[in-house]
C-alpha cells in the first residue's frame, strides 16, 4: 500500500507519495524546478544528488533556509512555495555564481546547445553577471578519449558518482578545498595515469563542457578530401537507433537508412557496417566459447571458464586494470571495430586494389572507449592502425550538419557490399545481452547440430543489471550470466573470482543498457528512457531482418571460403584474435 | 602579613606604582618594615581599580589613590582596623564587603566544565578519581537505566556547547531510539575556530571527564563503540587521552563489563587532519570513514544513520565535560545555573584587545559587559571598545549597544552573531570591521569545502567585494550586492558552517554600517588599517622644508623647494611610512 | 593495577587517594610544599616545562622537598607560564609569568620564607564544589 501526505506547492493542495522528494512530488504535478547537479539513471540504481548546486531551492513554510528539492522528503503538512520572490532571488542568485566561476566561451564549447548551465541561464532570464572576480584555472587534461577542460567544472559531481557507483573505476573524486574544490584524479594526475578505463560515462553525465570526447571530425574531412585516400566507414549497431535523436526524430526511431546515405554524401568511399564484423566476431568467439565447452566437459582443467566477451573496450580496459589475474579469461576475439579495421586493410584493401597505407578506416561508434581502443599498438600494422578513427555518435551528426546535408528529407539507402551486409543477430550487439545472444544462436545450432526454432532469446533480454539465464543446448545446460555497467561487471566478476558462481559464458559492456546507452550517444541528460527507446529499437530492427543469425551471412561464409579458412583458424588468430595486458601497475600513484 | 598591589595594566594606568612607592615609605617610616607590598598581576575588577589587597586576611580596597597609604598603614597595619571608606560597597544592598570572598565578582566565573582543569593532574587517573572522578558514571552503570540518564540530562537543559545549541539529552534520546546492532558515540574534539582552545584544554587538562562521560553516553543510547576525533595538530591532548584511555582500560572502567555492571565500552582515537568543516558532524563521520570530509545534508541525521550507517552521536568535549557533574550533582542542581533557555557555563577563549586574555568559565546569562570589563581587565591600553567578535568565523560582530545583553545562545542569535564553541574577540578602535569581516570571510573561503555553489562561490564573491572595498574602490552598489549576496548564502548554503558564514558581514553591515558608507564613499578608513584608503599628508604649516622626508621617500614620491612646504603626491605614494619616521616637525600625517 | 570492579572498590581507591592528594594540596605534618605546573600547550609553549625541571632540580639541590606536579590549563594565557604554590596549611597562591628567575625567587622567599613575591595572580572563579 502506497502511503500519501497532503502538501500545498505553490497553493496547489495535493497528495503525495510518502517519502518522495520535494522535487519528484512537484513534477508529478507539473510543476518543474530546475536542477543542475540531480542526476538519475532511471532503473540503473544510480542518483546523484549531493544537494550541492543549491539551484532547486524552494521555500518551505517553517523552515529558517531555502530547502534543496532534490534531498528534501515531502512531509504531511508541508507548504512549499517554489517561485517566490525569495526563491527566485536565490536561484538566480545561485545560478549567477556558477557563472561568474565559469568561461563565457559558450560559442565554441562542444557542450554548446547541450549545455544544462546554458539553458538554466537562459531559462533564468539572466543577461548579465553581477560577481566579478578570480576564475578558478586548471590544466586541461588531454587523454586519447576523453578531455577534461575543468576550467567549466560546477562540482555537480555526476562525474564522480559515475565514475565511483555506477562504474566503480574510481579514477575520479573530489579534491582540493573552496574555491579551488574540483572533481580530478587522486593527486590532480591526467586520465592516463589514473585508473580511468575511458568508458566516458562521465563526460555522457558533464551537464557542462568540463568532459567531453576528443573530436576528430576534422581529421576524418581531411581524409575525405585527399585524393589519394580511399576512405571506409563503418558504423556500429547502436548508432543507428539514435542518430536521429540528433535531427529531432523521437529516441528509438530507426534511421539506419538515411544514416548510410548521409555517409555516401558526406563523401565516404565505401559505406560499410561494423554489423558485419559483429557477425564475424560471432563466428570467432562462438567457435572459442564452443571450443572451451568442449574441452572442459571432456575434464580439460586448463581451461578457464566463463569465457567473457571482449567487445566493449571500456569493459576490456577495465579487466585489464582491475583483474589481471584474469587476462587469460576473457576471449581473445577482437572486437567487431577492431575486426573491420583487420578485415578491411587486409581482405577488402587488397581485393580492391589499394596498398593498406592508401585506406583509412573511420568508425562511428556510440562509443569513447573506441578511441582509445582504435589506437592500441595491438591493433597497428608498422605503425598503421587498422582503424584510423573513431568518432561518436554526436560527431557523425556533427558532420551530416556540417555537410549541408538536411538528414530528415535523405532517402533510405543501403549499406555497400560485401562489408556492409548483416545479421539480425549482429544489430543486438547494441544492446546489453545481445552479443551472447547472438552468440547464443550460432553456438546452439553448431553444438546441437539442429535448427533453432525460435530465434529470440528473450530470457538473456533486459536492463536488470546483474542478470543470469541458463539455456538448454539440447539436454546440456548452458549457464549464461550478462552484466552491463562495469559496478555490475566487478559484483559478476568477483563472485567468479571468489568462485561463488559458475558460468560458461559471460557478456559484459561498460555503459548502462550496453551501446544504446554509450557515452558517445546523444546525450540523454538523466533521462533513461531515451536509453531503453533505443534498446527496444534495436530488437525490433532485429526482428525486420531477413537473416538473424551470424553464421548464415553469405558473406561472412564468402569471407571464410575465400580469406580466412576457418573460425579461429590461422589467419583468424593472427587477424581477429588479441591478447591483453596487466594494467594494474600503469597507475601512476604518487606519495 | 602581605599587601598585594594590583599590577594590572588599568591599575597601572591609575598609578599602582605611585602607590607601592607610598606603601613602601609609609611602612618604612611607621616602623613596620616586615610588612611586604607585593604587586600582582590583574584582579580583573579594573572598574574599581586600583585595588589593595591585605593577606592574610582578605581585605579588598577598591580605588585606592596613592595619598591614602598612610592610613592603610596606620590603621590596618598597625591598629588592625579595616579602612571602610576604601571597601568595597555592594551595588544592591550598598553594605561595605572586606573579605573579597563575599565579593559577587568572585562568583562571576564558575568553573564547571573546567572544575579539573589546572587542579588535577591530568596524566594520573587517581587524581581524577580522587576528585569525584568516575563516580558518576559508577552511578549509572550501578543505580540508572538508560532512560532515567536521558531524562536526567534532558532536565539539566544542558545543550551541545559546539556551537549550534541542539539540546544534548534530545539528541541522545532520538539516538537511543533508533535500533541497530551496532551504535557509537562520537566526540568531535576537531576544534577550528581561530583562536579557540576551550576543548583542547579540556582534553588536556582533564581528559578523564570526557572518556566518563562518552562511557554515559553509550549506556544511555545503547553504543558500545565511542571515537574521538580529535585533530592532528593536539599532540598534546592526544598523548593525555592516548595515557588516560589506557589508564582507564587498566583499571577496567573501559571494556568489558565496566563495573560488572554488564556494560562494555570502549574508546578509540580518530584524527582528523585540520580542516574545518570536519566539525560539522556529518562531515565529521565521512572524514572518519575515509571519505572526502564534507558535510552531507541532513535528514539523515547521525542519530539516525551515522559513522558506518549506524546510529550515532555525535557531541563536543564541552558538552562532555559537563556530563559526570551533572549525574553526581542532579540536573535541578544544572538547571538553577544560566538562562531559561540556556543553562549551566560556558567556556570562553577570551582574546583580542583585551588585559586579561585567558580560558573563562561564566554562568550562560552573564553579560559581555561583565566579561569584558570585570574579568577581561577591559580594553588593553585604556582605549576604546568598539566590538566584540563571538563565534568564530560564523559568528558576528557586536557592538557597545550589546554589551548589557545577557549571554546565551538566543540573544546571540538575535544579536546578529551566535554561541558558537566560545571564540570571543575583542576589538578596540584600532580595528576597521570592514577588514575584521574580511579576515573572517578569509578564513571561510580557505576552510569551505567546495561542495555547494554558494559557500564555495558566493563567499569568494563577499570575500572580492570586501577586498575591493578596503581597496577603496568600493561603490554604493556593491554594499547592495554584499548584503543581497550574504543574505543568499545564509539562506541556500548545505552545511551549517556555510548558512552561518555570512555572518560577520550581516554583523558589521548592521552594526558598523556606517564604516562601510566612508570605505565607499569617503574612500576613508577610520580605524587606519585599510593602506589603500590612507593619505599621507604634509602640514604645510608645520613643514619647515628640511628635505628629510624627500631625501628618503623610496618612491620619490615628495617634491618641494629646501626651506619651502614639501607635498606629497599621493598617486606615487606607497604608504611605507619613512616620511613620518624622518619629520622631526610632525608635519605629516595619515589622514 | 588492580581492576576497579565495583561500586566499593571506586570509593576504597578514591578514599586512598584522597589522603594522598589532601597531602599535597594543603601541605602535611611534614611540612611538604606542593607545586603545580600549569602544563597545557599555552603553557608549555610559553616555557612551562623549563620552569618544572627547574622546580624539579632546584629543590633536590637546595634540600626543599616538595610534591611537583603536573596540570591542566589554569585559563591565565595572558600570564603563562603559570604555577600554583601551596605552603602547609595555607591557601594556594597563583604566579604568572614564571620564568627560571622567577622560580628561584619563589624557592628562596615563599617557599623557604613564606615571603611573597611580585607576579601573583588573583584567582578570579569560582570551581564547582563536587559533593
Amino acid at each position: 500500500m502506497m502511503e500519501y501526505v497532503n502538501i500545498i506547492i505553490d497553493d496547489k493542495k495535493i497528495q503525495a507519495e510518502k517519502g518522495q522528494t520535494i522535487l519528484k512530488a512537484a513534477r508529478a504535478v507539473g510543476i518543474e524546478i530546475p536542477t543542475l547537479c540531480y542526476y538519475e539513471l532511471n532503473g540503473q540504481k544510480l542518483e546523484n544528488r549531493p544537494g550541492g548546486c543549491r539551484v532547486c531551492v524552494v521555500e518551505v513554510a517553517g523552515r529558517k533556509n531555502l530547502a534543496p528539492a532534490c534531498a528534501t522528503e515531502v512531509m504531511e503538512g508541508m507548504e512549499i512555495k517554489t517561485h517566490s520572490l525569495r526563491v527566485v532571488n536565490a536561484r538566480r542568485t545561485v545560478v549567477e555564481l556558477l557563472l561568474s566561476d565559469h568561461p563565457a566561451s559558450c560559442l565554441i564549447c562542444s557542450k554548446s546547445g547541450n549545455c544544462e548551465l546554458q539553458s538554466l541561464a537562459h531559462k533564468l532570464g539572466i543577461r548579465d553577471i553581477p560577481f566579478r572576480g578570480e576564475q578558478s584555472m586548471y590544466k586541461k587534461d588531454d587523454s586519447p578519449a576523453i578531455i577534461r577542460e575543468m576550467n567549466k567544472c560546477i562540482m555537480c559531481r555526476r562525474c564522480e558518482t559515475v565514475c565511483n557507483k555506477l562504474q566503480t573505476v574510481g579514477a575520479l573524486s573530489a579534491v582540493n578545498r573552496g574555491f579551488m574544490a574540483v572533481v580530478a584524479p587522486a593527486f590532480e594526475q591526467d586520465l592516463v595515469q589514473s585508473p580511468c578505463v575511458m568508458c566516458g560515462q562521465c563526460v555522457q553525465a558533464c551537464p557542462v563542457g568540463a568532459l567531453s570526447e576528443v573530436n576528430q571530425t576534422r581529421q576524418v574531412i581531411h581524409a575525405i578530401n585527399n585524393p589519394n585516400k580511399t576512405v571506409v566507414v563503418q558504423t556500429a549497431p547502436a548508432v543507428r537507433v539514435a542518430l536521429g535523436e540528433e535531427f529531432g526524430f523521437e529516441p528509438g526511431t530507426i534511421v539506419t537508412g538515411k544514416m548510410a546515405a548521409a555517409l555516401r554524401r558526406i563523401g565516404f568511399d565505401y559505406v560499410f557496417d561494423t554489423d558485419f564484423a559483429a557477425d564475424l566476431t560471432i563466428m570467432e568467439e562462438g567457435t572459442e566459447l564452443l571450443g572451451r565447452i568442449s574441452k572442459f566437459m571432456a575434464g580439460d582443467k586448463s581451461v578457464r571458464l566463463p569465457i567473457l566477451t571482449s567487445c566493449c573496450p571500456g569493459w576490456v580496459n577495465f579487466f585489464e586494470t582491475n583483474y589481471p589475474d584474469m587476462l587469460d579469461v576473457p576471449s581473445t576475439a577482437k572486437s567487431p571495430q577492431q575486426m573491420f579495421g583487420a578485415v578491411a586493410k587486409n581482405y577488402w584493401a587488397e581485393k580492391i586494389g589499394i596498398k593498406r597505407e592508401d585506406m583509412i578506416v573511420v568508425s562511428v561508434m556510440p562509443c569513447v572507449a573506441k578511441k582509445f581502443e582504435c589506437q592500441r599498438d595491438e591493433f597497428k600494422e608498422n605503425g598503421n592502425p587498422d582503424v584510423d578513427y573513431s568518432i561518436t555518435t554526436r560527431e557523425l551528426a556533427e558532420l551530416i550538419k556540417q555537410f549541408n546535408i538536411d538528414f530528415n528529407s535523405l532517402p533510405e539507402e543501403d549499406f555497400d557490399n560485401p562489408l556492409g551486409a548483416s545479421t539480425g543477430a549482429a544489430v543486438i550487439f547494441g544492446a546489453t545481452g545481445g552479443v551472447i545472444e547472438a552468440a547464443t544462436r550460432t553456438a546452439y545450432e553448431i553444438f546441437t547440430g539442429k535448427s533453432l526454432e525460435k530465434v529470440d532469446f528473450t530470457a538473456l533480454r533486459g536492463l536488470e543489471g546483474v542478470r543470469s539465464a541458463e539455456v538448454d543446448f539440447n539436454g546440456t545446460p548452458i549457464k549464461i550470466g550478462i552484466a552491463h555497467g562495469l559496478g555490475n561487471a566487478r559484483k559478476l566478476l568477483d563472485m567468479v573470482r571468489n568462485g561463488e558462481a559458475n558460468f560458461h559464458a559471460i557478456e559484459v559492456m561498460a555503459c548502462p543498457g550496453g551501446c544504446v546507452g554509450g557515452a558517445g550517444q546523444p546525450f540523454h541528460h538523466g533521462d533513461f528512457s531515451k536509453v531503453e527507446k533505443r534498446f527496444e529499437a534495436i530488437y525490433r530492427e532485429d526482428a525486420g531482418k531477413p537473416i538473424r543469425k551470424s553464421h548464415e551471412n553469405p558473406y561472412i561464409k564468402q569471407l571464410y571460403e575465400e580469406f580466412l579458412g576457418k573460425p579461429c583458424g590461422e589467419k583468424s588468430h593472427h587477424l581477429l584474435h588479441t591478447h591483453y595486458f596487466d594494467k594494474s601497475k600503469q597507475i601512476e600513484v604518487e606519495g | 602579613m602581605h599587601l598585594l598591589v594590583c599590577g594590572g595594566t588599568g591599575c597601572s594606568a591609575s598609578q599602582s606604582a605611585k602607590i607601592v612607592e607610598n606603601l613602601q615609605l609609609e611602612l618604612k617610616r611607621q616602623g613596620q618594615e616586615d610588612v611586604q607590598v607585593i604587586l600582582t598581576g590583574c584582579f580583573g575588577f579594573c572598574e574599581k581599580g586600583p585595588i589593595v589587597k591585605v593577606m592574610p586576611d582578605n581585605t579588598f580596597y577598591t580605588e585606592v589613590k596613592p595619598e591614602d597609604a598612610g592610613e592603610i598603614v596606620a590603621e590596618h597595619v598597625i591598629k588592625g582596623r579595616k579602612v571602610t571608606r576604601l571597601l568595597y560597597t555592594d551595588p544592591e544592598n550598598k553594605e561595605h564587603i572586606s573579605d573579597s570572598k563575599h565579593m559577587g565578582f568572585y562568583k562571576k566565573q564558575l568553573r564547571i566544565a573546567l572544575r579539573n582543569c589546572g587542579f588535577i593532574d591530568p596524566e594520573n587517573i587517581d587524581e581524577y578519581v580522587a576528585n569525584d572522578g568516575y563516580a558518576a558514571v559508577a552511578k549509572v552503570l550501578t543505580e540508572m537505566s538508560a532512560e532515567q540518564v536521558i531524562e536526567e540530562i534532558k532536565l539539566s537543559g544542558l545543550r551541545g556547547r559546539g556551537g549550534g545549541g541542539f539540546p544534548t539529552g534530545l539528541k541522545w534520546e532520538i539516538a537511543s531510539k533508533n535500533h541497530a546492532d551496532q551504535k557509537y558515540v562520537v566526540c568531535n574534539a576537531d576544534e577550528g575556530d581561530p583562536g579557540a582552545f576551550m576543548d583542547r584544554s579540556i582534553l588536556e587538562g582533564d581528559p578523564h571527564s570526557v572518556i566518563e562521560a562518552m562511557t554515559i553516553n553509550g549506556f544511555a543510547i545503547g553504543a558500545t563503540k565511542g571515537l574521538i576525533y580529535i585533530r592532528a595538530e593536539y599532540p598534546l591532548a592526544i598523548h593525555r587521552l592516548q595515557i588516560a584511555i589506557g589508564q582507564a582500560r587498566e583499571y577496567g572502567l573501559l571494556g568489558k563489563n565496566i563495573f560488572g555492571s554488564g556494560f562494555d565500552f570502549d574508546i578509540e582515537l580518530r584524527y582528523g587532519a585540520g580542516a574545518f568543516v570536519c566539525g560539522e558532524e556529518t562531515a565529521l563521520i565521512h572524514s572518519m570513514e575515509g571519505l572526502r570530509g564534507e558535510p552531507t545534508f541532513k535528514p539523515p541525521f547521525p542519530a539516525q544513520s551515522g559513522y558506518l550507517g549506524k546510529p550515532t552521536n555525535v557531541n563536543n568535549v564541552e558538552t562532555y565535560a559537563n556530563i559526570p557533574i551533572i549525574i553526581l550533582k542532579g540536573a535541578n542542581w544544572f538547571n538553577k545555573i544560566g538562562t531559561e533557555k540556556s543553562k549551566g557555563t560556558k567556556v570562553f577563549a577570551l582574546a583580542g584587545q583585551i588585559n586579561n586574555v585567558g580560558l573563562i568559565e561564566v554562568p550562560m546569562g552573564i553579560t559581555l559587559r561583565e566579561v569584558i570589563y570585570e574579568i577581561g581587565g577591559g580594553i588593553k591600553n585604556g582605549r576604546a571598545f568598539k566590538a566584540v567578535q563571538t563565534g568564530g568565523p560564523s559568528g558576528g560582530c557586536l557592538t557597545e549597544k550589546h554589551l548589557d545583553t545577557p549571554i546565551d545562545y538566543d540573544n546571540l542569535i538575535a544579536a546578529g552573531s551566535m554561541m558558537g564553541s566560545g571564540g570571543m574577540v575583542v576589538m578596540d578602535d584600532t580595528s576597521c570591521m570592514v577588514s575584521i569581516a574580511k579576515f573572517y570571510l578569509e578564513f571561510t573561503v580557505e576552510e569551505s569545502c567546495g561542495k555547494c555553489t554558494p559557500c564555495r562561490v558566493g563567499n569568494k564573491r563577499l570575500h572580492e567585494i570586501l577586498e575591493k572595498i578596503t581597496k577603496g574602490n568600493g561603490t554604493m552598489e556593491d554594499l547592495d550586492a554584499l548584503r543581497n549576496l550574504a543574505a543568499v548564502i545564509k539562506d541556500t548554503a548545505l552545511c551549517g558552517l556555510g548558512q552561518t558564514s555570512p555572518n560577520p558581514v550581516l554583523s558589521t553591515l548592521d552594526n558598523f554600517g556606517d564604516e562601510y558608507l566612508e570605505h565607499v564613499k569617503d574612500k576613508k578608513c577610520r580605524a587606519g588599517v585599510c593602506k589603500s584608503l590612507m593619505k599621507y599628508v604634509i602640514d604645510p604649516e608645520a613643514c619647515v622644508g628640511c628635505t628629510a622626508c624627500a631625501r628618503n621617500c623610496p618612491v620619490n614620491a615628495i617634491a618641494g623647494e629646501k626651506k619651502m612646504p614639501h607635498v606629497i603626491n599621493t598617486e606615487l605614494c606607497i604608504k611605507c611610512g619613512a616620511c613620518i619616521e624622518r619629520c622631526k616637525f610632525n608635519a605629516i600625517s595619515i589622514k | 593495577m588492580t581492576q576497579i570492579k565495583s561500586l566499593a572498590d571506586l570509593k576504597a581507591l578514591k578514599s586512598n587517594i584522597q589522603e594522598k592528594m589532601d597531602t599535597r594540596a594543603k601541605g602535611n605534618k611534614d611540612g611538604l610544599v606542593a607545586v603545580k605546573v600549569a602544563m597545557a600547550t599555552c603553557g608549555i609553549a610559553a616555557g612551562a616545562k623549563q620552569v618544572f625541571d627547574y622546580f624539579l632540580t632546584e629543590c633536590e639541590k637546595r634540600h626543599i622537598d616538595i610534591v611537583l606536579t603536573q596540570t591542566g590549563c589554569m585559563g591565565y594565557c595572558h600570564a603563562e607560564p603559570t604555577i600554583e604554590v601551596t605552603l602547609p596549611g595555607k591557601e594556594p597562591i597563583v604566579f604568572g609569568y614564571v620564568d627560571t628567575q622567577k622560580a628561584d625567587e619563589i624557592i628562596e622567599k615563599y617557599i623557604k620564607n613564606g615571603e611573597l613575591v611580585d607576579g601573583i595572580i588573583p584567582v578570579n572563579y569560582e570551581t564547582v564544589q563536587k559533593n
